[in-house]
């Protein structure tokens, strides 16, 4: 399938090995992207919390660059905070037609047009929902060459991928808080349940209250090796720079070895459609992913 | 729900978590297996099971209807009030079928299901000085105040005080003397409110205190705890949007810094620029921010992190220094939209709370049919004549006992 792809900043910053890994695994799951390079950051909530009109609009423009892009059966995202933003920005958008009308005469210089096409509405998902809603999980499980045997995967969600629960689409129907269990097992994986799972990396205060930042991170990290975890997976590249970045300092602050490998959710992905673990970027997280691969032989499985 | 009145009685079982401090033994878990019909509330659900099993299992509760705020706890690990949980949708959200009720969290436990509301909650509120600072002079007769000024403050005036946002806080969970999602909320009922005169001071407050406004992480817990649809989140922000752009008050905390930095280097280049983001948000908005000594303080204290991830080829040096942008046809659009949105006398704002979902054609060009709220010097005004979908019967302030 065609899909109008935002990366988002971090992926292609901070996070070069997500963008990577996603371009890598896309093709083997008959994923077309179709990338919105013309498209500015969503604003992670810190551009709505300056000026809503302006995040609104920005996205606004995100969304009608989407689309564009012709034969594209939806837009997708790889960052829970890129859908979270996002989300928020299309409800308000889409809750009222005045508003939208405000919204696009300002991008109207530009010749763009946001439309909420109620026959061919904007349907935004993150990657994790599109593997599981529209890929489905035993087309992905047909496709695993490697399996996740023993690996003890412990899902880390975030916050803006599981709340508002409304507002994400999240019911009975689409159990999206659920999601990464479902995708672990079905490459193969054993999910491991902690405290922290559905919890806050702390990310979003590590430049106002950064010991209490590190303290969650740490806690969640504890918790997950407590429950002898192998390694996190996460669809969230800031939860990512919380948990595998400044794992060292978190160490500090919470006073404790953690040594708790962080993977992308396109990686986990990837090792088990049997990519080498180089070509995903395994190689450049802070955390060393020793517990999952087996660097000499490339064979993935549990640590000894 | 409606078909779920005709059901007859179905049996529940509870799982409780039973302690009381004072006997000197551990927590342990209870079960009892009640019968109700399936809409009936987890309240009664418990309450049968202590009048029909064990007449010491602690519950606080009064009106059972979901006004006085008392019967707070954890169903199935969620904040929620037991009388407004049904009991077939509890057990279809439990893990094992049977139906998990904890105390409320980040709270002491008096015994069972009691806890200490005024240890933490009550002395939180106390905090944020809940009740109206008059301007002066006092009008002799009442107080004359636009409608519309008023319904925007209604969303936080329908707060019950069940302390279910204050319960699973993830940022009180690790920092317990932030103030919190309902504290923050009453706080932001006087700061909404037309008639107080002391809002740059409560903001002042609120942004400089390291536990305030700018402690909060984000993370949406609030706004799917509470059972009245305050969205305490939503009122945080809207303290930090009228302390940083109406108030201009720079707090100790980089919160202001950090919203600057992080809205200046989308208007420059498109995307983020994140090396740049940090020593910013410490030492000030440009270029020459990274050379203020809070933010080679803050280098230095990262320098770990930092000179592993070059090491592991996470960064690059380049990465580090240049900023990654987006075309320049389209960071002039990007800029243009900023331009344009930023030079509006007032912020145009759309308050889903008070306008609702509006899908009817309405006449062009009229922002307040539309529910668009500006922003004139703080606070919001102007709605819609749609009424606010959740209105609040009463606010009590003090609803236990």
């Amino acid at each position: 399938m065609k899909v109008a792809y935002w990366p988002g900043c971090v992926s292609r910053g901070f996070t070069p090995e997500l963008h990577g890994s996603m371009a890598r695994v896309a093709p083997l799951l008959d994923i077309e992207l179709v990338e919105l390079d013309r498209a500015c950051c969503t604003g992670a909530g810190v551009i709505a919390e300056h000026n809503q009109e302006l995040a609104d609009t920005l996205n606004a423009r995100t969304f009608a660059l989407a689309q564009q892009v012709e034969g594209a059966a939806m837009m997708m995202n790889i960052c829970s905070t890129c859908q979270g933003a996002q989300s928020e920005c299309q409800e308000r958008l889409d809750a009222n037609a005045e508003y939208r009308e405000h919204v696009n005469t300002t991008l109207a210089g530009e010749g763009l047009s946001y439309e909420k096409d109620p026959a061919h509405p904007l349907t935004n998902k993150n990657f994790l929902w599109l593997l599981v809603e529209e890929i489905g999980l035993e087309n992905l499980h047909a496709r695993v060459k490697r399996p996740l045997t023993n690996l003890r995967v412990g899902p880390f969600y975030g916050c803006y991928i599981v709340r508002p629960r409304d507002r994400l689409g999240i019911n009975a129907e689409h159990p999206r808080d659920h999601y990464l269990d479902q995708v672990i097992e079905a490459l193969g994986g054993t999910v491991i349940e902690y405290a922290g799972m559905r919890k806050c990396c702390g990310f979003p205060i590590i430049t106002m209250n950064k010991d209490a930042s590190l303290k969650q991170a740490g806690r969640h990290l504890g918790d997950a090796a407590d429950a002898n975890a192998d390694c996190l997976v996460t669809p969230c590249p800031l939860c990512h720079l919380n948990l595998d970045l400044q794992q060292p300092l978190a160490e500090k602050v919470v006073g404790r070895e953690l040594d708790m490998p962080v993977l992308h959710l396109p990686q986990l992905v990837g090792l088990a459609l049997g990519l080498d673990p180089k070509e995903l970027g395994l190689n450049r997280h802070v955390v060393r992913p020793t517990s999952v691969i087996d660097w000499s032989t490339s064979v993935v499985g549990a640590a000894a | 729900m409606a078909e779920a009145h005709d059901r007859p009685p179905e049996q529940f079982t509870l799982r409780m978590r039973r302690y009381d401090p004072e006997s000197g033994e551990a927590p342990y878990w209870d079960e009892h297996t009640i019968e109700l019909e399936p809409h009936r509330s987890v309240l009664e659900g418990i309450l049968q099971a202590r009048d029909r099993f064990d007449g010491s299992i602690g519950i606080r509760c009064s009106c059972r209807q979901a006004i006085c705020g008392s019967c707070g706890i954890r169903v199935n690990g969620e904040p929620s009030l037991a009388c407004h949980t049904h009991l077939d949708a509890a057990k279809a959200g439990a893990k094992d079928g049977v139906i998990e009720i904890e105390p409320m969290g980040n709270m002491p436990v008096l015994k069972d299901l009691i806890v200490d509301m005024d240890a933490v909650h009550w002395k939180k509120i106390q905090r944020v000085t809940p009740w109206l600072l008059a301007k002066q002079p006092v009008p002799e007769r009442e107080y004359i105040v636009d409608k519309d000024a008023m319904v925007d403050v209604t969303q936080s005036m329908a707060c019950i005080q069940c302390g279910a946002c204050v319960s699973d806080c993830l940022a009180m969970e690790v920092d317990p003397g932030f103030i919190g999602p309902a504290a923050l909320a009453k706080s932001y009922r006087f700061v909404g409110d037309p008639r107080d005169d002391q809002q740059f001071e409560r903001l002042n407050d609120l942004a400089q205190d390291p536990q305030g406004i700018f402690d909060c992480t984000h993370c949406f817990k609030c706004v799917d705890a509470c059972p009245k649809g305050v969205n305490p989140m939503g009122q945080i922000m809207r303290l930090r949007r009228s302390a940083t752009n109406d108030h201009h008050i720079v707090d100790q905390n980089n919160g202001e810094r950090h919203e600057a930095a992080f809205t200046t280097l989308i208007k420059d280049n498109g995307l983020l620029w994140e090396a740049e983001l940090l020593p910013r948000s410490y030492g000030g908005n440009s270029w020459f921010g990274k050379f203020a000594p809070p933010a080679g303080k803050e280098l230095l204290s990262s320098l770990p992190a930092i000179l592993k991830a070059l090491v592991r080829g996470k960064v690059t040096p380049m990465g580090a220094l240049k900023p990654h942008k987006i075309p320049k046809a389209d960071l002039k659009s990007v800029q243009a939209i900023y331009d344009k949105i930023e030079s509006r006398e007032e912020r145009y704002e759309l308050n889903l709370y008070i306008a609702g979902e509006d899908e009817a054609p309405a006449s062009p060009g009229d922002p307040v049919a539309a529910g668009v709220t500006h922003e004139p010097g703080g606070h919001e005004g102007s709605p819609s004549g749609s009424e606010p979908q959740d209105t609040p019967v009463e606010t009590r302030e003090q609803t236990e006992g």
